[in-house]
């Protein structure tokens, strides 16, 4: 199967992606990345769609729905105000669910 | 533990038996499931940890970078160079089954291959700090990839371990007690039945010689007499 590759979020994260290939989608109000959000997983030409944390945080329901579903991944990417540590809470969360406690990050 | 809701009978019985092999057969192999689960999972967690850390870290340099060449350069400018990419990709999706759990995996089709023609603008009108900057993130791509594929499939693999130990643990606790001790309780009754039905059998056996024995007596007096 041939998918695209989306990134969402605010203009000044998103551009740089822009020059490798990626589709780029500028959204900044929650309404605008919802919007943009639902229409992409929806569409299913999308294989990955990189969002920035800042973004990630305010659609919560849309990312739980495509949670168990292969295609699309959706995958936090900090944003350019720097990480908020998302993505490697979601990664602690993995292990925590899995294992029953978390056995990767002892601090 | 709960009784389940059955007739005391020898047919039920066997019924209950045949479910509890099947219950104890699917016990282990949800168990040999969750354990081999929990072994490719704690190998992929551990690379997703590090890869988002690494990814995390070059992402960071990137709008570093991207922050510097927007002071060179007029944010029209900026905006104008990238609009249209040179290259563009497409990402194949195929599917890998990990203990029935079907997780995607991704690979890239760049369409324009050559490494160093990535640049989509001319440089008479760009700064140098704009090339490393997009030069940057091609090189992050593929840990981009990588990194999306590994944490999707450690994440449908969470979810799949937490089902499977709730399975197991729900025939385990719940469901092996629970026929064990309806089978049990089967048995007992049928025992007893067959206690109660001898004791009755006794008796009445009791009760016939009782009786044989006072027509004879009845008879006896009746020859003497006569």
């Amino acid at each position: 199967m041939r998918k695209k590759i989306a990134v969402v979020g605010d203009k000044g994260s998103v551009l740089g992606f822009k020059s490798v290939g990626f589709e780029v989608f500028m959204a900044n109000t929650q309404q605008e990345i919802s919007d943009t959000m639902t229409q992409l997983c929806k569409s299913g030409d999308y294989g990955i769609i990189f969002i920035t944390e800042q973004a990630y945080v305010q659609i919560p329901k849309i990312i739980d729905e495509y949670k168990e579903i292969p295609t699309p991944a959706i995958i936090p990417i900090p944003g350019k105000d720097g990480s908020l540590g998302i993505g490697i809470k979601n990664v602690k969360k993995n292990v925590e669910r899995a294992v029953g406690a978390d056995i990767l990050f002892n601090d | 533990m709960a009784l389940i809701n059955v007739n005391p009978t020898r047919m039920e019985m066997t019924r209950l038996k045949k479910r509890l092999a099947t219950s104890i057969r699917g016990h282990k192999l949800l168990k040999d499931k969750r354990d081999d689960l929990m072994k490719k999972f704690l190998d992929l967690i551990r690379r997703n940890k590090e890869l988002r850390e690494q990814v995390e870290q070059e992402i960071s340099d990137i709008y570093g970078g991207f922050v510097v060449a927007s002071a060179v350069m007029s944010p029209q400018m900026l905006e104008e160079a990238l609009m249209l990419p040179k290259q563009s990709i497409d990402l194949e999706v195929g599917e890998r089954n990990v203990m029935s759990v079907t997780v995607p995996s991704f690979e890239f089709i760049a369409s324009e291959n050559s490494d160093s023609d990535i640049y989509s603008y001319g440089f008479v009108a760009t700064s140098g700090e704009l090339d490393d900057s997009v030069a940057a993130v091609k090189n992050v791509l593929p840990h981009l990839l990588e990194l999306a594929q590994i944490e999707k499939s450690a994440q449908m693999i969470a979810e799949e371990i937490e089902r499977t130990r709730r399975r197991v643990n729900a025939l385990e606790y719940v469901q092996i007690p629970d026929l064990q001790e309806t089978i049990k309780y089967i048995k007992m009754k049928l025992d007893e039945n067959e206690r109660g039905n001898l004791a009755r059998l006794m008796k009445i056996k009791d009760m016939m010689v009782e009786q044989a024995l006072e027509a004879k007596r009845e008879n006896s007096t009746n020859t003497l007499s006569s």
